[in-house]
């Protein structure tokens, strides 16, 4: 025996693990994100990239400053905190000064994840939860949307300058109305494409519908996320905007939709686990998003609509996958 | 042929099926070997020789009148050294009779048969006990009780599971390949005892050469009652419960056998040992094994004596780097071992040998669950392993079993998909274990409590 050098490792089964890790997924939806971070960059200008710089830096300062805080190990590494510095960025207007940028990043990963004890303990996005401190804080600004100003050549120019409004699309027809918002475009086909292509305003990483697919489209191949959440959501708006006789096709375009379903509704910590609690949490995304569209004072309803989801996971997690060999019949006569 | 699978979940590892091409080769028959007294599940043999005693092949050395059991023989002929306590596969030490092969291959007599069809249904069972069979898939349940199914049950389909969805593991398809006959006679065999009106042969899909040449016999010996499928190359699909729900889509109830649902699986290796022990009178003394893994230098599949010392087999097939571990089993749920000294056992299917890789294969350091939800999707029997695994870190016996911590598999897929490299298998495993305890202690505590109560009543009605 002497022959052969032996050291054996005892450790228990499976001796084989999937080569997918945490930083790889965050990695991954960080590139998912890249086409509309480009595209925003065409079509806001090249402060944009202060922001997205400013947002990245400040996340990853807080993070740092959490884990001293709350005595943790570094948690850099796993780069989730990178995927909340860019989503943040996405969500806010174009105009946004840096530092509130600043505030928004602590607040987002102080109070929306380090409390809660970091990576997979949070209940809520930690980047909407940014969001949403600016949005109280300084309404003004989080409502102030410039003109897109598109780089000479920009392959996706289908408009001339003066055609674009200089509020969102949802904000013309929550202020003034659905047609005048196309005649301001010249027709609906022009408005649909200008939405597909993001050449509208809004904030910085929300407008371009085709950007974002690309990107979740990315994430559904490499399995990142999961299909029923988005499709559900997506669905859900597209047939209830129809049945309050809006667009349905302008209904899902426009706003934060597609960056909300795909980008922030799949957080796995703040969605839910079950395979029926993510389709019902889906379509009540969907029911809240339309119904602050049509009846409250805010144009836009994907933000407090995925905040108020988040906090009613618990509830979707209650519908447990059924478990092989237990029938329902049985649990009944117990 | 029409290919079956179940759902949800499971998964896909690199198959790695090396020694897939590799026909069977008798492996040197090893100058000691170390019989484990105790080789199936259920009750612990007795030794039937003592120490000096000489031993022919094939000669029983160990059993008892347990029911739940199955005996032991010796695989060589020689002298017995010792009858003491070894380290066994499981990681536990056990009774091993140590015998000192004199290279005789002195057989006991066996009296060989030329059919089945006319032997009564006791016989065979008897025969089958008498020679040591227990499932070779692994799991070592002693096939005679596995066959003995209480009178109120039918069982109406046998199913020959030649899945092997383990990776690395080739051992069942060569079985196949080399042995097509012996497996569906074994079938057959089954189907007489238990009554059964179907024999069905599962294989997957990534051995439909296998399962072309089962169906072609099949096909020859004009049998209408057996026939050959594909089932899905997916793991843990060789899994009872998932084979039975894929090939029949019935369920197996929680906490019940597959009997309940009336089907008996068996490993292919067992029904060919079935076939052996009937037609040949033959006991379990070896067994077909996969020796792979990317540290063996000779890698293949070998027909190995039972009691065969992993120390001899690296001898023997030799090493190109220095060995990190060793695995008794496939990379999922097979065990690590310790020690080079452990014997082959008749549950033993494959041996794996890794060098520094096997550290990346399994990296252990785990990082905090990010609520994936992979895990969830990918368990074969609809469980949320991350709940029951927060549960079992907390010691909530009560919350993990309300999660059904019970009809948890072990297959290993949860800690396979799982990003965040979570222990999960083994802490479900480990509650699993504490919920069986406290059960047999809650049991007990009932049992004595209610003995007291009679006591007090007898001592009343006395007064
Ligand atoms: S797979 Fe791992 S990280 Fe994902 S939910 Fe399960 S335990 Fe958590
Ligand atoms: S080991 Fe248990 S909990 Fe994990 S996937 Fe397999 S059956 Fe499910």
């Amino acid at each position: 025996m002497a022959k052969y050098d032996i050291d054996l490792v005892v450790n228990a089964a499976p001796h084989i693990r999937d080569k997918v890790n945490t930083s790889s997924i965050m990695r991954d939806v960080v590139l998912a994100l890249i086409p509309a971070m480009v595209g925003s960059i065409f079509i806001f200008g090249e402060r944009v990239i202060v922001v997205y710089l400013v947002s990245i830096v400040s996340s990853i300062l807080a993070e740092y400053v959490g884990n001293l805080l709350f005595h943790k190990n570094s948690s850099l590494k796993d780069f989730s905190v990178v995927v909340t510095g860019v989503l943040l960025a996405m969500t806010l207007p174009p105009s946004s000064p840096w530092w509130m940028v600043v505030v928004g990043a602590f607040s987002g990963i102080l109070l929306g994840k380090m409390i809660f004890g970091g990576i997979g303990s949070n209940p809520f996005n930690p980047a909407l939860v940014g969001r949403a401190v600016l949005m109280v804080s300084w309404p003004t600004y989080m409502t102030t949307w410039d003109k897109p100003r598109f780089f000479i050549g920009f392959p996706f120019r289908v408009l001339s300058l003066d055609a674009i409004t200089s509020a969102t699309p949802l904000n013309v027809v929550q202020l003034q109305s659905y047609s005048q918002l196309i005649s301001e475009f010249g027709s609906k086909l022009n408005l649909y494409t200008s939405l597909f292509f993001g050449t509208v305003g809004g904030s910085i990483g929300e407008t371009s519908a085709i950007l974002l697919l690309i990107g979740a489209i990315y994430l559904f191949i490499r399995k990142v996320i999961d299909w029923k959440i988005p499709t559900f959501y997506i669905a859900t708006v597209f047939v209830l905007s129809f049945v309050f006789g809006r667009d349905p096709i302008f209904s899902i375009l426009a706003g934060g939709l597609f960056l909300g379903a795909f980008f922030m509704a799949t957080d796995y910590s703040s969605s839910p686990k079950t395979p029926l609690g993510k389709i019902y949490y889906g379509i009540f995304l969907g029911i809240m998003t339309v119904i602050i569209r049509q009846f409250s004072s805010y144009p836009e309803g994907v933000m407090f609509s995925i905040l108020l989801g988040n906090a009613l996971v618990t509830y979707f997690d209650k519908t447990m996958p059924r478990v092989y060999g237990v029938f329902p019949k049985k649990e009944v006569s117990k | 042929m029409k290919v079956f699978t179940y759902s949800p979940g499971g998964v896909h590892p690199d198959e790695s099926k090396i020694t897939k091409d590799f026909p069977f080769e008798v492996f040197k028959s090893p100058p000691v070997v170390v019989i484990p007294l105790q080789q199936h599940t259920g009750a612990p043999n007795n030794p039937l020789v003592s120490v000096g005693d000489y031993v022919k092949v094939g000669q029983k050395i160990g059993d008892t009148n347990q029911f739940v059991a199955a005996p032991v023989h010796a695989s060589v002929s020689g002298k017995v050294l010792a009858i003491e306590d070894r380290l066994l596969p499981n990681g536990t030490k056990g009774k091993c009779v140590v015998i000192e092969n004199d290279y005789k291959d002195e057989w006991v007599e066996l009296s060989k048969r030329d059919s089945f069809e006319d032997l009564p249904r006791e016989e065979i069972l008897k025969v089958i006990r008498d020679k040591g069979i227990v499932g070779l898939g692994g799991a070592s349940f002693p096939t005679a009780v596995k066959l003995s199914p209480p009178p109120n049950k039918v069982i109406d389909i046998i199913i020959g599971n030649g899945a092997e969805c383990e990776s690395y593991l080739t051992v069942d398809n060569r079985v196949m390949l080399e042995y097509p006959d012996k497996i569906i006679k074994g079938i057959l065999i089954e189907m007489q005892i238990t009554g059964a009106k179907r024999g069905i042969i599962a294989v997957e899909e990534n051995k439909e050469d296998a399962a072309l040449l089962l169906n072609k016999k099949v096909q020859e010996m004009g049998l209408s009652n057996v026939e050959v499928v594909l089932v899905k190359t997916k793991y843990p699909q060789g899994g009872e419960k998932q084979l039975i729900k894929a090939v029949l889509n019935r369920e197996v109830p929680s906490g019940g056998l597959p009997l309940d649902v009336g089907v008996v699986v068996q490993n292919v290796q067992t029904l060919k040992a079935i076939t052996e022990a009937i037609l040949e009178d033959k006991p379990v003394i070896e067994r077909g094994i996969t020796v792979s893994g990317d540290a063996v230098e000779k890698k293949g599949n070998f027909i190995m004596r039972i009691g065969t010392p992993a120390s001899f087999i690296i001898d023997t097939l030799g090493l190109n780097r220095k060995l990190r571990k060793l695995i008794f089993g496939g990379p999922m749920t097979g065990i690590a071992q310790a020690s080079v000294d452990v014997p082959v056992i008749k549950g033993t299917s494959g041996i794996l040998m890794f060098g520094e890789e096997a550290l990346e294969m399994a990296p252990q350091e785990e990082s905090p669950c990010i609520r994936c939800a992979s895990c969830v999707d990918s368990c074969p029997m609809g469980l949320m392993p991350f709940l029951i695994d927060h549960a079992s870190r907390r010691k909530d016996l009560q919350e993990a079993e309300r999660l059904h911590a019970l009809d948890c598999i072990e297959c290993g897929v949860c800690s396979y998909v799982c990003p965040s490299k979570r222990h999960l298998t083994e802490n479900i495993k480990g509650v699993k274990q504490a919920i069986i305890k406290q059960k047999k202690i809650e049991a007990a505590k009932q049992a004595a409590f209610e003995k007291l109560k009679q006591q007090r009543q007898k001592e009343k009605e006395m007064s």
